[in-house]
């Protein structure tokens, strides 16, 4: 393969291998013993577009399967099935596992996908991985509701039997076609308890509120299940604010963090809390520099302004204490101290679950919080496994990793 | 003090690397504009093989007189190579890191000597 460079240049690369390209974080989990404790990631992702034909055949609607089926035609590019996700996530090429991923070898089985996310899970450490899809974190933009709810029910299918099925250590937080409150419901539905499936996720970038009464029954269900509720972030340049960025960095540093402010506030504002005290809610992929951010400026407000959010019996600010984050793409640049009090004023003891994004761009390996200079040990394996193995209900995995015996 | 031979500067083709091993150690060689150059392959940000990525040059922003922007372009000068796992990237010619000047990678001396290329490693 040909890779383009600057002023003309060109390199080429013949072969790809995930063991390869994460050997230094092979070192790290030996170095730093992950071999001792359980390792659960919560937020990982695959490739569903290379299977797309696979996808489709699980579409139920004979004419949006047509549609989607001849969109799988190999070479043919006339079709569009999923949003356009504008944007540059590979750098341009510098981030080079993107483009090399089609290079890497593997067998016929079992499926590819799980083949590739085992080679990076026995790298890092990770014992299981919460797996979600990737061009698909831009469905909930499709002006077809109808497209979501059937694309989004195939993906589920296809994922639970065919994927999850052969391999216990991947695990995922199925995807709610949030844009029909009715299909959202049906799929916690016909989806709660299904092995694999310990949760469901909204994609985040929509224009949905999260406290329409249309909702209300899906929490209820949810919450009666004991089955946590994710919101996944991700940035919609399209989107009338994100228009006057000229940069990806611009449209993905407030993007990731924008729809999940919203929905934040919304469930905070609207009393949520109160009235689903036991739904667990989790929110990925923000990082966690905006909650002490949306925590202040709540709060501040709400002093003013009670009569806004009568609902509320305790400040905004504690009601998102009781909700629970992943790290990722965790802001390690800056001022330690402003790392340290983050950690604590949202309890991360309890409240924060590991996740890498592994394959995306900017992945955490679980050196971003073993190696935090504020946390004993037993915070770190908290974090690193332990409060997501009691927020999803998870048996702590019996079978240590291959690379660990 | 340890010299660990490369190789013949001739097999070394100009604008290529190489990635040698001393202990436990990676070592990134390049070749540039004929002169060697050779650092840490451990990226500073979270341990990526730093020296295995893409060779670029700077992105710049080319500005008019009057300081309204005109377009981008590559600098012709200023190469860097970038950490594959999340895109730092680091001067070829001194190891700093672009955004941070402060974030170096380590750097080991490179001599020629009979047509050979040897790293003077600890």
């Amino acid at each position: 393969m040909e890779l383009p460079l600057s002023n003309h240049r060109r390199m080429s690369v013949d072969e790809f291998d995930t063991r390869i390209t994460l050997s230094h974080a092979a070192k790290q989990a030996r170095e730093r013993g992950y071999a001792n404790f359980p390792i659960i990631d919560v937020d990982s992702h695959h490739f569903e577009s290379e299977s797309f034909a696979e996808i489709v055949k699980y579409v139920e609607d004979p004419v949006i399967r047509q549609l989607l089926e001849a969109s799988t035609i190999a070479g043919y590019r006339g079709v569009g099935a999923l949003p356009a996700s504008l944007g540059y996530q590979d750098y341009g090429g510098r981030i080079m596992r993107e483009p090399l991923r089609r290079l890497e070898r593997t067998e016929p089985k079992p499926h590819r996908d799980i083949t590739l996310t085992r080679r990076w899970m026995d790298s890092i450490g990770i014992d299981i991985a919460i797996l979600f899809p990737t061009p698909m974190l831009h469905l909930g933009l499709h002006p077809q509701v109808e497209i979501e709810v059937a694309l989004s029910h195939a993906y589920n299918r296809w994922l639970v039997e065919h994927v999850l099925a052969q391999e216990p250590r991947i695990r995922t937080m199925l995807y709610l076609p949030f844009n029909d409150p009715a299909a959202t419901y049906r799929m916690v539905k016909e989806f709660a308890g299904r092995p694999g499936a310990v949760g469901f996720m909204v994609t985040s970038n929509r224009y949905r509120p999260v406290h329409h009464n249309d909702y209300m029954k899906t929490y209820a269900l949810l919450e009666e299940s004991n089955l946590p509720i994710a919101f996944h972030g991700a940035y919609n340049w399209n989107d009338q604010s994100m228009l006057m960025v000229n940069r990806f960095i611009s449209a993905h540093a407030l993007g990731f963090v924008w729809y999940n402010l919203v929905h934040l506030t919304n469930w905070v504002i609207n009393g949520l809390g109160e009235r689903f005290p036991k739904l667990k809610v989790l929110w990925i992929e923000s990082g966690l520099a905006w909650l002490p951010f949306i925590m202040q400026r709540l709060d501040n407000e709400y002093m003013m302004r009670t009569a806004d959010a009568p609902a509320l019996k305790r400040l905004p600010s504690d009601y998102i204490r009781d909700m629970y984050f992943t790290n990722q793409p965790m802001e390690k640049t800056g001022d330690m101290a402003l790392l340290e009090t983050t950690f604590r004023v949202i309890k991360a003891e309890t409240q924060l679950l590991y996740s890498s994004d592994y394959p995306h761009w900017d992945f955490d390996l679980p050196s971003v919080i073993y190696d935090l200079p504020f946390l004993n040990e037993t915070q770190k394996r908290a974090i690193l496994g332990g409060n997501a193995l009691r927020v999803f209900g998870m048996e702590p995995p019996k079978r240590k990793l291959a690379v660990r015996d | 003090m340890t010299e660990i031979l490369i190789g013949k500067a001739a097999s070394f083709e100009d604008g290529g690397r190489r990635i040698v091993f001393h202990g436990d150690v990676e070592i990134g060689v390049f070749r540039w504009e004929g002169k060697f150059y050779a650092y840490e392959n451990l990226c500073v940000h979270q341990g990526g093989p730093a020296c295995e990525g893409l060779i670029m040059h700077q992105v710049e922003d080319v500005l008019a007189p009057d300081r309204t922007f005109i377009r981008q372009t590559f600098s012709e000068s200023d190469v860097h190579f970038v950490c594959p796992w999340h895109g730092y990237e680091y001067r070829l010619t001194t190891g700093e890191c672009v955004g941070d000047r402060r974030l170096k990678l380590r750097r080991y001396d490179v001599v020629e000597r009979g047509g050979e290329v040897f790293i003077i490693a600890e």
